[in-house]
């Protein structure tokens, strides 16, 4: 059978273009950026016919890619914080403050034009499209170094676009690799937010090492506008008895992807990854993630929380596995989405592949109205039903939520949950 | 004054309610008594606004005015309270954000000012202790892990703080041992009032010892079938409800 050459849609031929225009002053990595860029050319966007992008379609999604920003981050007001503080400004690296010591931050073009840095470090074993994308054109981003045993105290928010002032959709790739020592303790958010109505494009790659015996928690936010594509990846890898907790909580964005890819390279490593979406109108989220037990002795727990309203798609694939010799392994996945209109929709792909004997795994996965009894018990005592429905979705997405260790973070998260609620409220 | 009037009732198409008469006055407590399936569980969500029954014919009024296009809350609000048979658990919930939730509708929807939270949780912990509820309890989510006695209690509980007009009691003493009734009992008693109605919804006798009654109407087949004082329901416990499903049919 004879290979079927697909029509190039705009999109990748604009990609090819710019790939062809660009790559001789692209900042260092040029093989794992060829090698990621043959890959693409070879493939295209992936589409629905590829099994990890079923659910969502980005050949059909990314018609056309929009042009970088062009301009001077210059406007950006200096962000009024003493928490440590990296901000990109509509996808360009614009500031660096209060780094506590222990901390370094190198601009990744320097890092990788000196091989300080590298990219797809903690990729693992995985391969993706949109990774790959990212891979080839990256420019803009950081190299965070964390030194081993110390504790970096509040929050290292890396605020990654800002698209607040741009009039016209832009695209951007920002790309950060984070190196935790061993020892080490750091929480670290991402937040992508930006204006509604403007159909900006966002392929994110955050590179995580902990290394071992960190502690390091992650909270990715996703509140971009109601316009916005937002193609989000978390690529980590895990030490010996390393921790990592890792949040993605996403009410923005019109069509979002958030990968994770984590790989076991030491022993004893514990993960969190819990998810905690609402989506409304016609928003569309998808959760992807590969949890790759490579090693034995490695614990993970997965809580994915989804509340969908009007039209909105939720999906979740999460797939573990559990390499020959990783005994010993013990995993356990769940995703539960709350179906709160006739039209909300949720597609559930849990996937265990296990290749060792000794180890405990589980998945479950939930769909559901609900629960009209609950609901009349608290009508009964009072609440309009709208306050009920909110008083129990709160509940619903709190529990993914408890995994948030540092407090202030986890109110304010609350806090927008409740606010969603409200909205959700009034549009009724 | 609580006014049932020739109610019937279906839920998908079977009927269970067929033109029950009832009245319940302010200050008086009055007993339902009946046998399993004779439809008094039905009657007490209906009262308070379940949605899944159709009402067929006859209606529900509160001081005269018809209760049957509210939801509900609303009813809540107009002073009805429901203690449930099976009282929900809602994980994720903890008990004070409940009653506080629940206690600022009602004040909300009556037109009332919330109660300040200084206010708001002395009145609980006040309650609490009459009704020996470990103040730990109310940190935890509403219901969830509560064994069966604690679960009436809790009902009590937002009985005594929503200060209802008329409070249905379901089967309130299903489930409870000797102790955990009394308790109960005198829960409920100390909130017996002039201005308050209380429907005491049961089939054994056992709980009329400690809520003692003024009048007590016998259900059988979805109507009212004798009413009367205490006096029936020691009848009931010697002779059984044959007599009334015999005539009922």
């Amino acid at each position: 059978m004879s290979a079927v050459t697909r029509m190039r849609t705009p999109a990748e031929a604009a990609l090819i273009e710019r790939f062809a225009a660009e790559k001789a002053t692209l900042p260092g990595a040029a093989e794992a950026r060829a090698a990621a860029f043959a890959r693409f050319e070879t493939a295209g966007l992936p589409s629905k016919r590829v099994e990890s992008y079923h659910y969502t379609d980005v050949r059909a999604l990314m018609r056309t890619v929009a042009p970088d920003f062009a301009g001077k981050a210059d406007g950006m007001r200096q962000p009024e914080t003493d928490e440590p503080r990296i901000s990109f400004f509509n996808g360009v690296l614009h500031s660096v403050s209060n780094l506590p010591p222990g901390v370094s931050c190198e601009a990744l073009a320097s890092a990788l034009a000196s091989g300080t840095a590298r990219l797809g470090v903690a990729m693992g074993q995985a391969s993706d499209a949109v990774v790959d994308l990212n891979t080839a054109f990256a420019r803009e981003g950081v190299a965070i170094r964390v030194a081993a045993g110390i504790t970096v105290p509040g929050i290292l928010h890396i605020s990654l676009t800002d698209a607040m002032a741009a009039a016209m959709p832009i695209s951007s790739r920002p790309r950060v690799i984070v190196e935790v020592g061993a020892g080490a303790s750091l929480c670290l958010m991402e937040s992508i937010t930006g204006s509604d109505g403007i159909a900006y494009q966002v392929n994110s790659v955050v590179e995580l090492l902990v290394g071992d015996g960190a502690k390091v928690e992650h909270i990715r936010v996703n509140l971009a506008g109601d316009k916005a594509l937002v193609l989000s990846t978390l690529a980590a890898t895990l030490g010996a008895e390393s921790e990592l907790m890792s949040l993605n909580f996403t009410s923005g964005g019109e069509v979002s992807r958030h990968q994770s890819f984590i790989t076991y390279a030491g022993e004893n490593a514990k993960l969190r990854l819990n998810g905690v979406t609402m989506l409304n109108a016609r928003q569309h989220c998808d959760n992807t993630l590969v949890v790759d037990h490579a090693v034995p002795h490695g614990e993970s727990r997965e809580l994915f929380r989804a509340a969908i309203d009007g039209e909105a798609q939720g999906v979740f694939q999460g797939k573990i596995i559990v390499r020959p010799h990783a005994q010993k392994t013990d995993g356990q996945m769940a995703s539960n989405a709350l179906l709160l209109s006739d039209d909300a929709a949720m597609s559930n792909k849990p996937e265990l592949e296990i290749f060792a004997d000794d180890v405990v795994c589980a998945h479950g996965a939930t769909c559901g109205a609900l629960d009209e009894n609950q609901l009349f018990y608290l009508m009964a005592r009072g609440l309009p039903r709208a306050e009920a429905e909110a008083l129990l979705v709160e509940a619903f997405l709190d529990e993914a939520l408890d995994a948030v260790s540092h407090e202030g973070l986890r109110e304010a998260l609350a806090a927008k949950v409740s606010v969603w609620l409200s909205s959700r409220k009034t549009a009724a | 004054m609580l006014e049932i009037r020739n109610l019937h009732v279906e839920i998908d198409g079977k009927k269970i309610l067929n033109g029950l008469d009832l009245t319940v006055k302010p200050g008086e407590v009055a007993a339902i008594m009946g046998p399993n399936g004779s439809g008094k569980s039905t009657l007490s969500y209906v009262i308070a606004g379940k949605e899944d029954y159709e009402i067929t014919e006859g209606d529900i009024l509160i001081n005269g005015n018809s209760i049957l296009e509210m939801e509900a809350n609303e009813r809540a609000a107009a002073g009805i309270f429901l203690a449930f048979q099976y009282p929900l658990e809602i994980p994720g919930v903890a008990t004070m954000t409940f009653l506080k939730a629940t206690m600022n509708a009602q004040a909300k929807a009556r037109g009332e000012a919330e109660l300040s939270p200084g206010d708001f949780i002395k009145a609980v912990r006040g309650a609490a202790a009459k009704l020996g509820i470990n103040p730990d309890m109310l940190k935890r989510p509403l219901n969830v892990g509560f064994s069966g006695g604690e679960k009436k209690r809790m009902e009590i509980l937002q009985m005594a703080l929503l200060d209802p007009s008329y409070c249905i009691l379901d089967e309130t003493d299903s489930g409870l041992d000797i102790d955990a009734l009394r308790i109960v009992a005198e829960g409920v008693n100390a909130l017996r009032s002039k201005g308050r109605g209380m429907l005491v919804i049961t089939h054994y006798q056992r709980l009329l010892d400690h809520i003692v009654p003024d009048v007590v109407h016998v259900m059988a087949k979805g109507r009212i079938v004798k009413s009367g004082g205490p006096e029936i329901a020691l009848e009931l416990e010697k002779n059984g409800y044959a007599e009334y499903t015999d005539q009922a049919a």
